[in-house]
């Protein structure tokens, strides 16, 4: 599993990071995370704002921190 | 992608039908106009018909959105209700007295009318807000409650 986080790096991206992190931890799920902070790659998603969180290439969520269990449902579908 | 992190926080998304004809294309001068003045952020209905999953999901999670359709037809509203998008604001341009044709030469007296519709729609759901041109771009949220 490949997840990406995007974001220039401001608080609300590094929560998003920490709150991912967190929810795999919990689910016992083991998974590739990557920041995305160029501006241009992040455009190559079509996102409208940041944070915005890519799980194996679908956009899960933008311009919010997710919570856990947000994180744990897109993780274990 | 929406300006620098952290640069506003109400982040109002604009979407035009952008048709073929004169209120189509009204709907989308009026956007292009908007986000220039800084009255929101157009973003791209294409993307969002295409079902591309970044597009589809922004448009799900802004906080704040208007769609600017020329007509009855509605293709703005459809294209999100298929992609199961809430549709936040609806303007229909026909419904604001704009005659529908194929002339192309916009004016300026309707593309200012368009603009206005846009911030009553929108300034109306937002008890208080100021009537005056608001900075509603998009962003990261960080400064969204």
């Amino acid at each position: 599993m490949e997840i990406k986080i995007l974001g220039p790096g401001c608080p609300k991206c590094q929560q998003t990071e920490k709150v991912v992190k967190e929810a795999l931890a919990e689910a016992g799920v083991i998974a590739d995370i990557e920041k995305v902070t160029d501006a241009m790659k992040i455009a190559g998603y079509g996102v409208f704002g940041t944070p915005a969180v890519v799980v194996d290439g679908n956009v899960k969520l933008v311009g919010k921190i997710p919570t856990k269990e947000d994180v744990k449902a897109w993780i274990t579908k | 992608m929406a300006a620098g992190c952290c640069g506003g926080g109400n982040d109002l998304m604009i979407l035009a039908c952008a048709g073929g004809s004169n209120v189509g294309q009204l709907s989308n001068q009026a956007a292009v106009e908007l986000t220039q003045e800084g009255f929101g952020k157009m973003f791209c209905l294409a993307g969002i018909g295409g079902q591309l999953s970044g597009f589809v999901q922004s448009a799900r999670d802004v906080p704040l959105m208007v769609a600017i359709d020329g007509c009855q037809v509605g293709c703005a509203k459809a294209i999100l209700e298929l992609a199961q998008v809430p549709v936040k604001h609806q303007l229909v341009l026909t419904d604001e007295g704009i005659e529908k044709n194929k002339d192309l030469c916009l004016q300026r007296a309707d593309i200012d009318q368009v603009k206005a519709a846009v911030k009553r729609v929108v300034l109306s759901s937002r008890p208080g807000a100021a009537a005056g041109p608001a900075v509603m771009t998009g962003g990261c949220g960080c400064n969204r409650g």
